[in-house]
């Protein structure tokens, strides 16, 4: 058995509902360092930091599948799902930790900052983006809409890329983390434009 | 000290004496609960006088003052300057001062501080990022170092900048931004009596983390004019470059006072939230001039401050 064989028998090994299960750990975790002075002094900054920041490694995870798939014949199909849902899940919660804690009560700031803040601006386009796709993310729906399905979740890619453009927008300076993401992104994006390329070349 | 009788604030207009003895026994109890906690060498008390300057709030914790903090020459996360300014070297500190004075020169640490009578002010602090704090300050007004090496007729301005040592430094070595930091003020803005070199807090000598040994302190304006480290100080005749602005100044102005109608690009100035609160610690509105207008409004009488931002 290769190397890759047993990475794919464990993941194949673990059910998607453990996902789910252990889900929601990082989120109360940081909830409750929060809230026993674990995030240092200024907690709701940071727990909206780790939220987002998760959120967007998750996203990015999801987009991974298919290249590991493809070009290290790492298999994440089954979990693929899961990943989704969960980022939804990662990026709602850090969309309350701003409504609720960060702005907590200042309504017209709020919808202000949503249609005045660039950053704002693109994060919430990002989250609609992904509503749509999370309420079709269950067997029923993937049976209804049929090859529109696919055709709807490519939606997921211009929302990592606002997730990513949203970290670059908010920073102060030049600062490299949320770029290295962004490289991420857009080096997964390309890498399944690559194959299908030489593909198309070779029956040229 | 300079500029203080031309400032119509009285000891009695700010505080009663009683309430304002009574508060600096509870800071000098927070205080010494704060640095009992945060285990390090006794360090040996400043001896500052309280000034009729400070506010009446709440100074938030030394604990706090020391862990969140902006100093990107240490890295940009709010932890890492009290995680790498250790490297920092403060002893020997010279400070240039040049331009149009009359007595230029490299000026040790000790040199500028020798015969200055250090003052507690308590001052709020916000942050351009929306979040503030109330620290206990301790240092000098600037005014008094101005009028000790003589301001030439004609200087308009004052430029400061921070020590470059990437050795000691190490996010200088990457371009966040461009170094040295750079920070400037209109000379009637440093020779107001709020303006001060600040070389302590809670009556201990600055923290490396807060801009250890000698950095600026100007309350009315956002955190980033407050320049820490300050190694060079010049007087000129023309607007110095200032490191946010020449980043980017759409976003951040020469002046840089505190102003709730004028919001950042990026996101409101209108409230913040004063750092130490907790989980569900509100915002609350900024104050214009940071709650100095009376002591400062003047000095920008006729400018539009959403152009002079
Ligand atoms: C696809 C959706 C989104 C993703 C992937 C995302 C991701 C992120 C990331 C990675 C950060 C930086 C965390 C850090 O500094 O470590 C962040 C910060 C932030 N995000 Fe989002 N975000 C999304 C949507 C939103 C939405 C919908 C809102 C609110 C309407 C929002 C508000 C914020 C705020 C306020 C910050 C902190 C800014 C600051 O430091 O002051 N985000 N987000």
């Amino acid at each position: 058995m290769t190397l890759t064989d047993r990475v794919n028998a464990a993941i194949r090994a673990v059910p998607p509902w453990c996902l789910y299960v252990v889900a929601p750990v990082p989120a109360a975790w940081w909830l409750y360092l929060g809230l026993t002075g674990g995030l240092g002094v200024e907690p709701i900054k940071a727990l909206e930091h780790e939220l987002g920041e998760f959120a967007l490694q998750l996203l990015i995870l999801g987009l991974a599948v298919t290249p590991l798939r493809q070009h290290l014949r790492i298999n994440l199909m089954k979990h693929r799902r899961a990943i989704g849902v969960i980022a939804f899940f990662y990026v709602f919660l850090h969309l309350l930790a701003w409504l609720l804690l960060d702005m907590r009560g200042l309504w017209s700031q709020i919808l202000a900052d949503i249609v005045k803040r660039p950053y704002i601006t693109i994060g919430m386009a990002g989250f609609a983006l992904l509503i749509p796709l999370a309420l079709t993310s269950n067997n029923l729906s993937v049976r209804k809409l049929g090859p529109a399905w696919r055709k709807l979740h490519k939606l997921v890619y211009p929302a990592v890329l606002l997730g990513g453009l949203h970290y670059i927008w908010l920073v102060k300076g030049l600062q490299f983390e949320p770029l290295l993401y962004m490289a991420a992104i857009v080096g997964l994006l390309l890498l399944r434009w690559v194959p299908q390329r030489r593909r198309a070349m070779a029956r040229a | 000290m300079a500029g203080r009788w031309k400032n119509d604030l009285n000891w009695s207009d700010i505080t009663p004496k009683a309430a304002f003895l009574n508060r600096r026994q509870l800071m000098a109890g927070a205080g010494a609960a704060a640095l009992g906690g945060a285990a390090g060498p006794a360090l040996a008390d400043l001896g500052a006088v309280p000034s009729e300057y400070s506010t009446d709030m709440e100074p938030n914790t030394f604990e706090e003052i020391t862990s969140y903090n902006n100093f990107y020459e240490f890295g940009t996360g709010k932890g890492d300057p009290a995680e790498y300014a250790d490297a920092l070297t403060i002893d020997p500190w010279t400070v240039t001062i040049d331009g149009m004075v009359d007595k230029p020169g490299d000026y040790s640490f000790d040199d500028l501080v020798s015969g200055m009578t250090l003052e507690e002010r308590i001052y709020r602090f916000r942050c351009v990022e929306a979040w503030s704090m109330v620290v206990p300050w301790v240092g000098f007004e600037l005014a008094d170092l101005l009028n000790r090496v003589g301001v030439q007729d004609g200087a308009k301005y004052v430029a400061f900048e921070t020590l470059v040592r990437p050795e000691e430094m190490w996010a200088q070595k990457r371009p966040i931004l461009e170094w040295p930091y750079r920070e400037g003020l209109r000379l009637d803005e440093a020779m107001n009596p709020l303006t001060i070199m600040a070389t302590g807090l809670y009556d201990e000598p600055m923290p490396k983390q807060n801009g250890a040994p000698i950095r600026l302190v100007v309350p009315w304006k956002y955190g980033f004019k407050s320049i820490k480290s300050i190694v060079k100080i010049s007087l000129t005749d023309k607007e110095p470059p200032t490191t946010w602005n020449m980043l980017q100044p759409s976003e951040y102005g020469f002046y840089a006072n505190v102003n709730p109608n004028v919001d950042h690009p990026r996101w409101s100035q209108a409230t913040e939230r004063k750092v130490g609160g907790g989980l569900f610690a509100k915002r609350v509105p900024t104050q214009m001039f940071n709650g100095y207008e009376e002591e400062v409004a003047s000095l920008y009488e006729g400018m539009d401050l959403s152009r002079y931002y």
